[in-house]
């Protein structure tokens, strides 16, 4: 089978056989960048822009090198500075964009639904690499890999996942995911952070962290986004590290085998203890590295020529 | 680049040009050959073009040991990354994975495929070996020779040579696939 889309816009319509796609394909891309000579010339010719409204290292880095580990031309455009401030809007930013030829767009952008207006104003490809507080479908793709990387099977798999998940794109896209595969999801948050009817995605919302995590084989950290602080969501930092912070003693509350995420970038002290960043059943950097083998994955299987 | 197929074809026009008895010898011929080409296993390694040629491959390694006693290493190899056709098609193919579990700079790498048509394949191969280390020689071993190449390439190591016109289709069906061991030539 292939991957029969234009864009990538949202995990909620994917289907549980696409998905399998992708993280069957980015295996091969696994193995490609743990060679010595990191470069395959799978999209030689093809042009991938960057196109990030909202500042970002992790996921503009790994685009990135993931277009030049097959050989596409990179360009990184980050309109905040130039064409926004001189009222450009988005849609004639992508057309000038396209003009240039460009055959894949990746977009980060901090309105919900960017990606998708884009996708159906230009012919190149659209992959959404973050729309405001609608998804993040890449991230949630390799959070995916990394568990299935561990040996865990989805299916029955309960997965925690534990912050601010009203604005969290990375929790909303891994919720859409999870529950497709058969995962059993749990939310865990202060109702401030909760959005509303959230259960009709399938998931179960817990307020209280210890028992949320009991028996839980992934533990899921959401960034506490601290430019929130003083919108009334949480009264104090500290506060909030007490109640929703992972410790050791809480992870010892999860399975046995449990591993512990965080999509980055994480506040040491405020959501993880560092010694939980930094334990053994803690895959932060193991996240990252299959970032980068997920988006080759999804930028190859985009590439087909439209 | 030719589409691969390994369903089994079940069309009355289908001939059969080797049964399992015509397979067996002519690798056992390569895989004498191989040896004595290269005096030994000495450096020897084999790797096998997914899908075709890498049951093909584990089958010489078999045979090598069984003369020399020794198991040259073997490796998989997916060409699909290195295909030029890639920019042109529409829905990309499938990717498998390569594992090549060897340092192979300085060895003898015998390229193994099931049948060898127009030479693109065996080019992208040469292209994702030379990714993957530098080998001290490459030899290309196949089972079918069907002619028309569209670029210089040569076979070291031949099981059959089989005259073809460019529309027919030549299928190797194997075992391992679930199938009884034949070449088949039909009318595509």
């Amino acid at each position: 089978m292939s991957l029969k889309r234009k864009d990538l816009l949202s995990l909620a319509p994917l289907s549980v056989d696409e998905i399998a796609l992708i993280l069957e394909t980015a295996d091969s891309f696994k193995e490609v960048t743990g060679r010595e000579i990191k470069k395959v010339p799978a999209l030689r010719g093809k042009t991938v822009v960057n196109l990030f409204f909202e500042p970002s290292t992790r996921t503009r880095t790994s685009f990135e090198l993931a277009a030049k580990r097959l050989s596409a031309d990179v360009i990184n455009f980050s309109p905040s500075a130039s064409s926004v401030v001189k009222g450009e809007t988005l849609l004639d930013t992508a057309r000038n964009i396209e003009a240039m030829q460009a055959d894949i767009i990746v977009l980060r952008h901090s309105s919900a639904g960017a990606a998708e207006t884009l996708a159906r104003g230009v012919k190149s490809s659209v992959i959404n690499a973050g729309d405001g507080w609608h998804e993040h479908p890449t991230q949630a793709l390799l959070d995916l890999y990394t568990i299935r990387q561990r040996g865990m099977d989805f299916a029955g798999l309960r997965v925690a996942i534990v912050g601010d998940v009203s604005h969290s794109r990375v929790a909303r896209s891994n919720i859409y995911a999870l529950t497709k595969l058969g995962a059993d999801v749990r939310l865990v948050g202060p109702s401030t952070m909760m959005p509303w009817g959230v259960e009709k995605l399938g998931a179960k919302v817990y307020y209280d962290m210890d028992e949320g995590l009991r028996g839980v084989n992934v533990i899921m950290m959401l960034r506490l986004q601290l430019e929130r602080q003083g919108r009334a969501l949480f009264p104090t930092i500290r506060e909030y590290t007490r109640l929703y912070g992972l410790t050791a003693e809480r992870v010892r509350l999860a399975d046995p085998g449990a591993i512990v995420m965080h999509p980055g970038p994480i506040n040491r002290g405020v959501e993880i203890a560092p010694d939980v960043a930094d334990s053994l059943s803690s895959v932060i950097l193991d996240q990252v590295a299959n970032g980068v083998a997920i988006r080759m994955g999804i930028l190859y299987l985009m590439s087909g020529s439209n | 680049m030719t589409t691969r197929t390994n369903k089994p074809t079940d069309r009355r026009d289908a001939k059969l040009v080797m049964d399992a008895g015509d397979i067996a010898r002519a690798l056992t011929r390569i895989a004498h050959e191989i040896l004595e080409r290269n005096k030994g296993v000495k450096d020897l390694t084999l790797v096998g073009i997914r899908t075709g040629g890498v049951h093909l491959a584990h089958r010489l390694v078999k045979r090598i040991q069984g003369i020399e006693g020794v198991q040259v290493p073997i490796g998989e190899l997916d060409i699909t990354l290195y295909r030029d056709d890639l920019a042109l098609r529409k829905d990309q193919p499938v990717l498998r994975k390569t594992s090549v579990p060897f340092d192979m700079t300085d060895k003898v790498v015998v390229l193994v495929d099931d049948v060898l048509f127009t030479g693109r394949t065996i080019r992208a191969a040469m292209d994702g070996l030379m990714d993957l280390g530098r080998p001290g020689e490459i030899q290309l071993a196949v089972l079918v020779d069907r002619g028309h190449r569209q670029l210089p390439i040569k076979a070291n190591y031949i099981g059959k040579n089989l005259p073809t016109s460019r529309e027919e289709k030549v299928q190797v069906l194997l075992e391992e696939n679930g199938e009884e061991d034949r070449v088949v030539i039909s009318k595509s």
